[in-house]
């Protein structure tokens, strides 16, 4: 079974319908036990760091999530879902779940001409290949919403960049675990195609 | 680098899809689950929702006609007529919208735009302007005046006050709908809408006025807005949305194009 960890961070039932659109039915749960068990995982979440974090590790979402990137399965983080995947954020400054070394850090805004958050399209490119970005080119396009970026230590753990104030990293993955800043349920064909991708995905790399 | 995006926007009435010319007269012209669709195939960026129904049982309708999009429509899904409380907003986002429209009810309550960016996020909260040009005076300084319920009514609000306090209080993206422009297919009010833009640091949505490709062009460059929202140059079949798009890429903008 496909789980989408339920932690109160948002609007769950878009990916649902994005999985059910490519033929997949997933389980919504806030349950550790059913997220331990299952045979993928999607992270998603919009929202807050702090608040997210202070969610999961009173549900006990935490250590089920540390315990299923140790068996590895495999899991897809979605914006702040693949934001708490780092060891920082400094929105709210909060420790966060450390399965990836690194930071998220904030858009510092320094061009007055640039909106915050940054919301729309914008294209991405691909660093490095990866089963799950195996369709995705350079310049295609995926929605973000997003006030903060992460910034993994590890260069290796960096598939895919953006650009906005600056150049910044919108895919990572170690391991078991991959993570967008942008919404793939949200990003039309694309992003569809990507989701189905991480549902024939194996959780490893080669 | 970000795209400026093509949001079509869908009235809809008793569950059906409505075009009003100046905020009279609309009649029903399709269904919205169908011309939705067409849409995001054709590389739509953004949907918006307007509900304009009157009846009581209103917003059932509202919410069975976002439940069937949202299955079949892969972008942001924005909705709004009628918000009145976090419960409209949070019922409307488990419907499927992504982000929450507040118009009239902001303007006679302030404190909506607040409570609905705590409860569902900043970025989820759109602050809808129809906005009247008065010329400059004491009490609107700006020129422009927010006005409600369809265009009926003078708030005597100044539209840039608005706006920025809008900003101030947790609006995520503000749309500014000038009722001047509106149905008339004339092209968009671009004073206005350069004038809010560079007043506030979050996105801004042109509406109201798009008839001709180049009135897109313009709102994005010399507008300086961020988006912007076509009706019934798209509903009728006048313009095709990739045909839009491909003509703002061949005019130097900036647009997503795979899709």
């Amino acid at each position: 079974m496909t789980v989408i960890v339920d932690y109160d961070a948002g609007n769950l039932r878009s990916v649902q319908r994005a999985c059910s659109e490519i033929g997949v039915r997933a389980e919504i749960t806030s349950d550790p036990s059913r997220i331990r068990d299952a045979e993928r995982i999607i992270f998603p979440g919009v929202g807050q760091a702090s608040t997210a974090m202070r969610s999961i590790q009173n549900s006990g979402i935490d250590q089920a999530i540390l315990d299923a990137f140790g068996t590895g399965i495999p899991i897809l983080g979605i914006c702040i879902g693949l934001q708490i995947s780092l060891n920082r954020s400094e929105e709210g400054d909060v420790e966060t779940l450390g399965l990836i070394p690194g930071h998220v850090r904030r858009f510092r805004m320094q061009n007055s001409e640039l909106k915050v958050p940054h919301m729309g399209w914008n294209d991405v490119q691909v660093a490095k290949s990866h089963p799950i970005l195996d369709h995705v080119q350079t310049g295609d396009e995926f929605y973000f919403v997003h006030a903060y970026y992460p910034e993994p230590e590890n260069e290796a753990c960096v598939y895919a960049r953006a650009e906005y104030e600056s150049t910044f990293c919108c895919a990572l993955g170690l391991r078991n675990f991959f993570g967008t800043q942008f919404h793939p349920e949200k990003s039309g064909r694309v992003g569809l195609e990507l989701i189905r991708n991480f549902m024939s995905w194996d959780g490893t790399v080669a | 680098m970000l795209s400026k995006r093509v949001i079509a926007c869908l009235d809809v009435r008793d569950g059906k899809l409505a075009k009003s010319i100046k905020f009279v007269n609309t009649k029903d012209i399709g269904d919205p689950v169908e011309k939705a669709r067409e849409y995001y195939l054709d590389g739509l960026d953004e949907l918006v929702f307007y509900d304009i129904t009157a009846s009581s049982d209103r917003r059932k309708i509202m919410l069975e006609v976002v439940e069937q999009v949202a299955q079949e429509v892969f972008i942001p899904l924005s909705v709004g007529g009628g918000v009145r409380d976090v419960q409209d907003a949070t019922d409307l986002r488990l419907a499927g919208a992504e982000k929450i429209n507040v118009n009239t009810a902001a303007v006679e309550r302030p404190e909506l735009i607040s409570e609905c960016a705590d409860a569902i996020g900043s970025q989820n909260v759109v602050l809808s302007m129809d906005i009247k040009r008065v010329g400059e005076n004491k009490v609107q300084p700006s020129g422009y005046e927010i006005v409600t319920h369809g265009g009926r009514t003078d708030t005597g609000l100044d539209a840039l006050t608005w706006a920025t306090d809008g900003e101030k209080s947790g609006a995520g993206e503000l749309v500014v709908n000038s009722i001047d422009a509106d149905g008339t297919l004339d092209g968009y009010e671009l004073t206005l809408t350069r004038m809010i833009s560079e007043a506030v640091r979050i996105p801004v949505i042109a509406s109201g006025g798009a008839g001709k490709p180049n009135h897109l062009r313009d709102v994005l460059t010399k507008g300086k807005a961020d988006a912007a929202l076509v009706a019934s140059m798209v509903h009728y079949g006048t313009y095709r949305v990739s045909e839009l798009k491909n003509y703002l890429h061949k005019e130097g903008i900036k647009v997503r194009r795979s899709w």
